[in-house]
């Protein structure tokens, strides 16, 4: 039963909502894990959610400012096509438009074009010719949102169509037409194919070794096919520049506020001291916000020659046809083992599809991302992966969606290829695993790829998942439904994610090292401000990052504000993404916490008159925290004692600087690698080849999970993501490259009523280099889910004969593939 | 044209072009940024307000339709500072993350509760699956609702 029965208005203790109200929820039974610890390690409360449950965010397309103008960018409505002529004079003559701005308007003052963050270049408004339906041509500047829309109906672009290229597999057939003639080759001469760049890792001769002695060879061809984040929120920006003070303020939807910050100064010129990036409550994001677009660049152009604040938000079909999408990779996969299961090794062959521009948001020296670790959880001898990138007449972008730099592509190669090589040995996919995991006592583990795993206990993890599941059981009834006929699947995948970008020699952004800073500053009476350099997007920095440094500082969450998201107030760093926000921005808050508590021990010492040396850290059952004297429990003095003497008029020990506070750049010595064991459970309908997820059991282990709550929120989440993934999402095209795929009628999300209600569990090993041993989850489930949901549906089609049916496996695929129209084995 | 309508219980008289949907009169007319656009096509639920207490996506409604009519939003769940226990419930059981949703989908779920106050999980997913949330994975908004609805019996003696 209840145990508190205070109303909701007077609920006491726990956290200060919007600055009146103290609230703290009464238990109800069955919902006991929402118990809110007031600090450390637990499920608090999210600091966020009292203005969101009220309406009160602030997004971007909140912002209102005086005499604000609106913005509506005109887009090609062709694959590929020269532009002729574009004639904006009936535009301009809108009683209500301010400015109209073509491509030669801006190729004027030098920002036609703008970097990419993979070395390319990406036209901000088509000058010479549009390269993807959607492409950004011209914009409209006027007094309200409907009329800059219509005054886009007045402008007459001539277009020569050319033909598209469309299918990756032909981008670089002798005929093919060039897309990219704006750029050079090495020979100074204007590009001749649609080749974007080849990259390969691992040893190709040892894997070929490795492959010659083997009793088991299995390839297979499979396709990760084009999808969308779509965050509910589009993309956005509203820009306003201070000609007086020459200073340009952009709120935008941006997981990356500094980086931007810097990539604009070096874009338009503006000095990058006068640019503040802000990027206010964000509607969710999932890689899809991390690019610069040139919508943002647009606003701020309109602003800056209109003298007045800009605002653009793009609708739904502009974000799902022209921002980042995600995936695209088809791949040749190969496995090679004995034939009593030992997995020797793995290769692949991938060809990337990069769109018009490589857009693709990854370090610099990992052009296919983190695709590296496509040897996953297992031990091997030699792995070899060969990849050839190519442009195309469709959106550019390429890393985005949760997949953690391409370890969604790697995740679902290798575990589809498992479980391929399961139904050829005849052994079962959980024992075929656990024969070949890296064991706990290899790590740290260095994969044949070269990469340095820091930790894990796979078999712990799958074993737990098989025990929530009940896998036994689960075989015993599939066995008697498909007696029956029916047709049941039980999936199972295991991944290895490498997440927390970077180190900074190894890993960048436009040029920028991967590490980021935290400020930490504790007031005279004891309360605190931290200021990170990630910005949430709805993951709750807010309160994590409030809980990591209460648990090192001793002061509760309620009094620790949060600051993210505005270049102005937040130091340097590189942002969210990459499930980076906790194994760097968190390791730069727990280490500043410890730094700033180091200085406070000195001045504990003088006021306890004491040796620094004799002094403890102490925290009460409630976390509060103080030091005293070893072997003397009387004499503690709290830290908020301590922040009123260094801010006071006492003397300071010699030497010290007055105040409490401090600052540092968290550089990390590795990524971390979160891991997990997912089973799904799925009935096929055999009439009429409907997928139902039956159950889904998710064992992530992510090292300790700083607030649980937020943890399996974000579990939650990505198999979501699995769910549309693996079912229901698509962008497609049709042959002239028109996107078929940009509304949300077209372009399949999941709703309540295609997913279950999840199962989740957690194991916790700690990474060994993270200050807290945390490793990140912000992306697990949208890389682990989607293998084990197709496992699932091919198992479920095992009396078909059905080895691989490539994603998503809507009706009409899972119908084919039930009637031998399924991808071939290659 | 002019359009009369009681919004959150007050009545607003606004001069407006016949085409502007009710979504963009409330955000930008009236300053409710509380409820948010999200798709255009009706598919994404961010939308939703109440129309003579059932709810609607105000992408898909001109507000000149609404004129005569009572809208009530998410601005209008806090009653004299108590908020609802539907708000309550969301953010006990983690029913929002980005909170660009949470809107619409507390409008529906306190429609929900107002026709069934003990609605079971399949009831509480038909009546959210005209919504879409990114974040969540919905299994922590079927318990918010579930949590608010205990929390009326029980707590309020509903």
């Amino acid at each position: 039963m209840v145990e508190s029965v205070e109303t909701a208005v007077a609920l006491p203790g726990g956290f200060d909502a919007l600055g009146h109200q103290v609230l703290r929820l009464p238990e109800l039974e069955g919902f006991e894990h929402n118990d809110q610890h007031p600090v450390g390690y637990g499920r608090m409360l999210r600091k966020e959610d009292p203005r969101f449950v009220r309406g009160l965010g602030r997004y971007c397309d909140d912002i209102q400012l005086t005499g604000m103008l609106h913005l509506a960018i005109l887009r090609s409505p062709h694959a590929h096509a020269r532009i002729v002529h574009i004639d904006a004079s009936a535009a301009m003559a809108h009683p209500k438009v301010k400015a109209v701005v073509t491509g030669a308007d801006l190729a004027a003052h030098k920002l036609a074009w703008m970097p990419t963050l993979s070395h390319d270049v990406q036209a901000v408004l088509a000058t010479d010719k549009v390269r993807f339906q959607g492409q950004e041509v011209a914009f409209v500047v006027a007094e309200d949102h409907y009329a800059a829309r219509d005054a886009l109906e007045l402008i007459d672009v001539e277009y020569e169509r050319l033909p598209a290229v469309v299918d990756a597999r032909r981008a670089l057939d002798a005929d093919a037409p060039v897309i990219r003639d704006d750029l050079t080759g090495a020979d100074g001469c204007p590009r001749s194919d649609n080749r974007c760049f080849d990259w390969e890792t691992g040893d190709a001769a040892a894997t070929a070794a490795a492959f010659a002695r083997a009793d088991v060879v299995v390839s297979q061809d499979m396709t990760y096919p084009r999808v969308h984040p779509a965050p509910l929120e589009t993309c956005g920006a509203v820009a306003d520049y201070d000609r007086v003070a020459g200073k340009l303020t952009l709120w935008c939807t941006s997981q990356a506020p500094h980086a931007h910050r810097t990539m604009y100064a070096l874009l338009t010129g503006l000095p990058e001291h006068k640019i503040r990036i802000v990027s206010p409550d964000v509607g969710g994001g999932f890689g899809n916000k991390v690019p610069i677009y040139p919508g943002y660049v647009c606003a701020l152009v309109g602003s800056q020659i209109t003298g007045r604040p800009v605002k653009w938000m793009e609708d739904r079909t502009e974000n799902l046809i022209s921002t980042a999408f995600a995936r695209d990779y088809h791949m040749r996969g190969e496995i090679a083992a004995t034939r009593d299961g030992k997995i020797l090794a793995i290769r692949t062959n991938v060809l990337a599809d990069h769109g018009a521009f490589n857009g693709v948001a990854a370090p610099s020296k990992f052009p296919a991302g983190f695709f590296g670790v496509f040897t996953g959880s297992y031990d091997l001898d030699a792995a070899h992966a060969a990849m050839t990138a190519v442009y195309t007449n469709k959106a550019p972008g390429g890393v985005a969606y949760a997949c953690s730099f391409r370890i969604t592509e790697a995740v679902y190669l290798v575990e589809r290829l498992v479980d391929c090589l399961s139904a050829e040995l005849g052994i079962d996919p959980v024992e075929l695993r656990l024969r070949n995991f890296i064991r706990p006592d290899q790590f740290p583990y260095e994969s044949k790829t070269g990469w340095v795993y820091d930790s894990g206990e796979y078999e712990r993890a799958l074993r737990l998942a098989l025990s929530i599941a009940g896998y036994d059981e689960l075989r015993a009834e599939q066995a008697e439904r498909r007696a029956r006929g029916e047709l049941m699947g039980i999936g199972v995948s295991f991944f290895t994610e490498a997440v927390g970008a970077g180190p900074r020699k190894l890993m960048d952004i436009g040029g920028l090292g991967m590490a980021d800073t935290c400020e930490l500053r504790i007031h005279p009476t004891g309360k605190a401000t931290v200021r990170v350099s990630v910005q949430t997007q709805g993951q709750g920095h807010e309160t994590t990052f409030a809980q990591i440094i209460a648990a090192e500082i001793g002061i509760p969450p309620a009094d620790i504000d949060v600051v993210h998201g505005d270049t102005d107030a937040t130091p340097f760093g590189l942002g969210t993404y990459g499930s980076r926000s906790t194994p760097v921005s968190g390791a730069a808050a727990a280490l500043v916490a410890r730094k700033v508590r180091d200085k406070a021990q000195l001045l504990a010492a003088e006021m306890l008159e004491a040796s620094v040396a004799d002094l403890e850290w102490r925290t009460d059952a409630a976390g509060l925290g103080g030091f005293g004297v070893r072997g003397d429990t009387r004499n503690v003095v709290s830290i908020q004692d301590v922040a009123r003497f260094a801010y006071g008029t006492s003397d300071l020990p010699d030497g010290m600087e007055g105040g409490l506070d401090g600052q540092l750049c968290y550089n990390p010595e590795n990524l971390t690698y979160p891991f997990g064991a997912y089973i799904c459970v799925v009935d096929v309908d055999p009439g009429t080849a409907v997928v139902k997820v039956r159950r889904f059991i998710a064992v992530d282990d992510c090292g300790p999970r700083i607030n649980e709550m937020i943890v399996e929120g974000q579990v939650h989440r990505g198999l979501t993501d699995g769910v549309g993934m693996a079912l229901m999402e698509l962008i497609a095209f049709d042959e002239h490259g028109t996107c078929l795929g940009g509304s949300l009628m077209d372009y399949l999300i999941p709703t309540a009523k295609e997913v279950p209600s999840w199962e989740t569990g957690f194991t916790v090993t700690p990474s060994p280099h993270h200050p807290i041993g945390a490793k990140g989850i912000g992306e697990s489930a949208t890389v682990g889910s989607p293998p084990a949901i197709v496992n699932a549906v091919v198992d479920a089609l095992a009396p078909y004969g059905v080895r691989h049916a490539d994603m998503p496996l809507t009706p009409s695929r899972v119908w084919e593939a039930m009637h031998g129209r399924g991808t071939p084995a290659a | 044209m002019q359009v009369t309508m009681t919004v959150n219980g007050e009545e607003v008289t606004r001069e407006i072009e016949g085409r502007l949907l009710l979504v963009h009169f409330l955000r930008d007319h009236l300053g409710l940024t509380g409820t948010h656009w999200g798709c255009d096509t009706s598919n994404c639920g961010a939308c939703a307000v109440w129309l003579d207490d059932e709810p609607v996506k105000s992408c898909t409604v001109l507000a000149a339709m609404a004129g005569g009519h009572d809208v009530r939003t998410v601005e209008d769940l806090e009653h004299e500072g108590e908020l609802d226990p539907i708000q309550l419930g969301f953010m006990a059981c983690h029913g929002l993350q980005c909170g660009f949703c949470t809107s619409g989908m507390l409008m529906t779920a306190r429609a929900l509760l107002d026709r069934d106050p003990q609605p079971t999980e399949d009831t509480i997913r038909e009546a959210i699956s005209g919504q879409i949330c990114r974040c969540t994975g919905y299994a922590s908004i079927v318990r918010s609702v579930q949590w608010a609805a205990q929390y009326e019996r029980e707590v309020q003696g509903g």
